[in-house]
């Protein structure tokens, strides 16, 4: 597999909160167009390992690639790179203070700098992909758990990102709309767009992913394709893992 | 059976009747009528007595330094406190400190004292201070910058724009923890949402962050300018004609004094009464929205 494939390379990547060590020398290539899922139990560094792909977090030793380029330490230039890689939270994180499409258009207009007609039919556009163009001038209040989900995805993918990440994207949702938003995931998966998720749904992860990574305690267990992870588990940590994942 | 019924539904309509006035009988704001009856009392006993009236229109005349001196103050101190709100929370660890500095010491201080202090120490040795910068300019040969600083005296600013400097800076402390509060009041995956996103900390602040801040802090900040107009009584210690200080000129020269106390403090309570249900009608609205 070439560089050039690798959309995401992060090399040796260690991470500390004070004491405690969130990632132990991670390695882990994506490359573009795949789908990687990433499980694991609580406490066992996927977030943070998302948070350090655009920034949020600053690895502590080793680096972390996008595009070929380092992450750089100037503000300005993690700002624009941030741009390019949209990120889906657990709780949605929309701005309640501003309508649906507003949500969209925000970014869009401050840090693309488009115009407001411009960003409105993107925000439009992208409103309708995820299925629910009707919602534009309501308030994030005013909607379900599974449709501001999917207003926070719509945010995310008008800024046109190179690279989506996906926080548990819906362990906060009623199990009734959970499905909602993984069809809108399984369709941007469809589309080629380079996708980090970390979730526990397998049915997602077995129908979308190209790999699955088991993370515990900081480092990466093992990775595969869905099937040989979940289905012929090579360590006991992820036997471990999916089993009590499975009894729930 | 059905005469029963009809009978008995429409007893359970009385106590239910019965039991809602009394409810809201215990619910009206009794204080209020209290208030409104002493305020409408003392109107008339001002139209008809004519010590009254005279004290009245004698008073009158401090009430627009009095609005003037609350209004200039309450938007410097806003601004000053916004500023120092976003210096409370800052990693720029000057700013952060001298932000905290300038709470810390107005907190400790009595108000009266600060404003002494400020009118009357501070001032001065800023306007002297820019006298020596003036003479310094002239020497070096800025004749004309330095003529500028060096006219600026002492009696150049009247006490009550010092009132003015000294309730804003005062002032400005409080509602820097108000805006303080309100921003961290906002989750923090708001910022992160904002960050993630490409925006700038400025900019998440400036379009995601503060809008929701200000929108929870805003009835604090409406009982901030309620508070800025009682104490801006304070200022008559600098000899500024407010209402005030009219009053006590105007006892002092006649010695009626419940002409001029009276009067006085049911100004003051009229105008802030008004002003607290403008408050409460802004909560309301906000917190339907
Ligand atoms: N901002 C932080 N400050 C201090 N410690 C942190 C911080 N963020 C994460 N940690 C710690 O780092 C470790 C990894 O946390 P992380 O959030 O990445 O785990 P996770 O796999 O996402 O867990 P979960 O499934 O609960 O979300 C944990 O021990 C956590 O307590
Ligand atoms: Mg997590």
């Amino acid at each position: 597999m070439s560089e050039e494939e690798n959309i995401i390379v992060i090399r040796d990547v260690s991470k500390w909160f004070g004491k405690v060590q969130a990632l132990r020398k991670v390695n882990l290539s994506i490359r573009r167009g795949s789908v990687v899922v990433i499980i694991g139990p609580s406490g066992s560094g996927k977030s943070t390992l998302l948070r350090c792909i655009n920034h949020m977090e600053v690895e502590d030793e080793g680096e972390i690639l996008i595009d070929g380029q380092q992450l750089p330490r100037s503000e300005k230039l993690i700002n624009a790179i941030r741009a390019d890689i949209g990120m889906v939270f657990q709780h949605f994180y929309l701005y309640p203070h501003l309508t649906v499409l507003e949500n969209i258009t925000l970014a869009q207009r401050i840090v693309r700098r488009r115009s407001k007609e411009e960003a409105e039919r993107i925000a439009r556009e992208q409103l309708n992909r995820v299925g629910i163009g009707e919602k534009a001038d309501s308030f994030p209040a005013q909607l379900s758990g599974g449709q501001q989900q999917r207003v926070a995805i719509a945010r995310a993918l008008a800024m046109n990102p190179k690279i989506m990440l996906f926080d548990e994207p819906t362990s906060a949702l009623d199990p009734e709309m959970i499905k909602e938003v993984l069809d809108v995931m399984l369709d941007l998966a469809k589309a080629g767009i380079t996708m980090v998720v970390v979730t526990h749904e397998m049915g997602f992860a077995r129908a979308a992913a190209d790999e699955v990574v088991f993370m515990d305690e900081g480092q990466i267990i093992e990775q595969g394709e869905p099937a040989m992870v979940f289905d012929h588990p090579r360590h006991e940590r992820t036997r471990f893992f999916l089993s009590q994942i499975l009894h729930k | 059976m059905a005469y029963e019924d009809a009978s008995l539904a429409q007893g359970n309509v009385v106590t239910v009747y019965r039991e809602s006035l009394r409810l809201r009988l215990e619910r009206f704001p009794w204080w209020f009528l209290v208030i409104l009856l002493v305020t409408a009392l003392t109107a008339l006993i001002i139209t008809t007595k004519s010590t009254y009236t005279e004290a009245f229109s004698f008073i009158r005349a401090g009430l627009s330094v009095t609005i003037m001196t609350t209004i200039s103050a309450y938007f410097i101190a806003l601004t000053l406190g916004m500023i120092t709100g976003l210096g409370r929370i800052s990693r720029n660890v000057v700013f952060k400190n001298l932000a905290t500095f300038y709470v810390e010491v107005v907190r400790g201080i009595p108000m009266l004292v600060l404003i002494f202090f400020i009118a009357l120490v501070l001032v001065p040795a800023v306007t002297s201070s820019l006298n020596t910068l003036g003479e310094r300019l002239s020497a070096a040969g800025l004749g004309g910058l330095g003529a500028f600083f060096s006219s600026v005296t002492n009696k150049g600013v009247p006490m009550q724009l010092r009132a003015v400097i000294a309730l804003s800076v005062t002032y400005g402390a409080f509602s820097a923890e108000i805006f303080r509060a309100g921003i961290q009041s906002i989750h923090k995956g708001q910022m992160e949402a904002a960050r993630s996103q490409g925006m700038t900390y400025g900019q998440a602040m400036r379009y995601v962050i503060l809008p929701q801040a200000i929108r929870n802090v805003l009835p604090a900040l409406g009982n901030d300018f309620i508070s800025m107009l009682k104490d801006s009584s304070l200022v008559s210690v600098l000899a500024v004609r407010d209402i005030t200080q009219v009053a006590k000129l105007y006892a002092g020269q006649t010695f009626r004094y419940p002409e001029a106390y009276l009067t006085l403090a049911v100004l003051y309570l009229s105008m802030t009464m008004l002003l607290s249900l403008g408050v409460k009608v802004l909560e309301k609205r906000f917190q339907s929205s």
